[in-house]
């Protein structure tokens, strides 16, 4: 949104296409109509406002000869010709996994808070939240906020840790103000560190979690377990149209520009940080795409200042070693395939293990196993082919009777 | 009185407000169990934002659509079976 808008500003000719039913990525999902911060209610505005060109429910899955990606809609195809192409492809979570963790309820810290956002009542519900991150106290904020009964926050990070990110904060008021209003939010919840989920039980839902803390476990009986540990890039739009990456993530210049002529990338891709480096990164690359880099340096400093943020919370909350316990021989890392852990730490590598056992050619390519691999078994996950998402066959075949859209 | 739309999930007609996905509109009717994996197990929505693909409900007739991602219009015919 805030590179549409800032392109659009800067007097370029601009088209959204979003996978999303509606605009506003995972934060500020749903909101579109009802935006409930100041925040963004001012970014509404100027997307709102900008002479933008919306596709929602566009999935782009591949790409064409020079400068044109192919997308899916809901009853048809769409082809998508640029000149200059920002990619703000954002984040999806990382799941570890533990017996159990496949049943139904089970679902991200953000997944749980996003399907709520879509129209789920969580009233009465009995919620655990686990993983890591302050993602998790957002996601316990907005639930009890709606009704939910949270039984317990966990955390994988130590007190020490938490401790010492607490302090730095005093160094940032506006991040300050946001913890504390978040610890008013939150008041009454139990929240544990250096905790996690053991085991997920259930028949065949989700009715209760078995937490570690320590040498301390326990059974807390729950009707929904929102669970993720950190934020993975969705990089693989970036490594199809050849960007180069950069420990995962995409490789950009001080102008957002990719190793790729004409191609940007903003937000989360290019690193983990969050909602204001993302409106900032946004703004950089649209003005510079639509051809004013004075207007896109202007912001340089504000980027510095919250990269530099995103580098304490990267180390308040790395994952501990101890996690790579969690995910016993016979318990399920493919879920597209159903693909035991013990099968494939037979393997050697992502590719061995995939051509073997059918793990990463699911639905989901990887997106869902792969970042639990690369954490319990250092594996790179690589090797990008299209489609980057599953299309219909007139899709692929750019049939004439569904021919959406031409740009 | 908020904005509904009509739809069937498994044959039954039910309201949900507009705006409301069909993922949600199918856990708000009870139901947890989307559908079964290559075993046979019990599955729900995940990721919540289209990428996990275990949502994948047929709807109007196509299979396989992330259910998280759609959203519900009026006289929509979902189900959970292939």
């Amino acid at each position: 949104m805030a590179a549409a808008a800032s392109a659009a500003q800067a007097g370029a000719h601009v088209g959204v296409a979003d996978d999303n039913p509606s605009f506003g990525g995972q934060i500020w999902r749903g909101q579109e109509t009802s935006p409930s911060t100041d925040l963004a209610k001012l970014w509404y505005q100027r997307f709102q406002g900008a002479k933008v060109e919306c596709l929602r429910g566009c999935r782009v899955f591949g790409a064409e000869e020079e400068k044109t990606l192919v997308a899916e809609t809901f009853d048809g195809w769409a082809e998508l010709r640029f000149n200059k192409l920002i990619l703000a492809t954002g984040a999806r979570e990382r799941f570890l996994p533990f017996p159990g963790w496949t049943l139904p309820n089970v679902m991200g810290a953000g997944g749980l808070q996003a399907v709520v956002k879509s129209g789920v009542k969580i009233r009465d519900r009995r919620v655990v939240i686990a993983g890591t991150g302050p993602l998790l106290l957002a996601v316990a904020a907005h639930l009890k906020r709606d009704g939910a009964e949270i039984c317990v926050v966990a955390e994988q990070a130590s007190w020490n840790r938490l401790l010492r990110f607490g302090l730095g904060l005093t160094g940032q008021p506006s991040k300050l103000r946001q913890a504390i209003g978040l610890k008013r939010d939150l008041s009454g919840v139990k929240f544990v560190a250096n905790c996690w989920p053991l085991a997920a039980e259930g028949s065949d839902r989700l009715e209760s979690v078995t937490l570690l803390s320590g040498s301390t476990t326990w059974k807390v009986p729950c009707d929904y377990l929102a669970c993720g540990f950190h934020l993975v890039p969705n990089a693989e739009l970036a490594v199809l149209l050849g960007c180069i990456l950069a420990d995962g993530f995409v490789q950009i210049d001080d102008l957002q520009r990719t190793s790729v002529h004409d191609v940007y990338c903003a937000g989360e891709p290019t690193g983990i940080g969050g909602l204001e480096l993302s409106l900032v990164e946004g703004q950089i690359a649209g003005y510079a795409a639509a051809g004013n880099p004075e207007k896109a340096k202007s912001l340089f400093a504000r980027r510095s200042t919250l990269r530099k943020f995103v580098a304490r919370m990267d180390r308040t909350f790395a994952l501990n070693r101890e996690l790579r316990s969690l995910t016993g021989d016979d318990t399920l890392v493919c879920r597209c395939e159903d693909v035991e852990f013990g099968r494939l730490r037979e393997h050697w590598s992502w590719r061995s293990a995939k051509l073997h056992t059918r793990c990463g050619m699911g639905p989901c390519q990887g997106r869902i196993c792969g970042p639990a691999l690369e954490f319990l078994l250092g594996w790179r996950v690589e090797s990008i082919r299209p489609p980057v998402f599953p299309a219909r066959v007139g899709s692929l075949a750019m049939a004439p009777e569904s021919h959406a859209k031409q740009c | 009185m908020p904005d509904t739309v009509q739809i069937t999930i498994n044959g039954t007609a039910v309201q949900v407000v507009r705006g409301c996905t069909v993922a949600a509109a199918v856990i708000q009717a009870g139901r947890s169990e989307f559908r079964r994996s290559v075993t046979g197990q019990p599955r729900g929505p995940l990721c919540g934002m289209g990428v996990c693909f275990e949502c994948r409900l047929t709807i109007n007739g196509q299979a396989h659509c992330r259910s998280c991602q759609i959203l519900c219009r009026d006289g929509m015919d979902v189900s959970t079976s292939d």
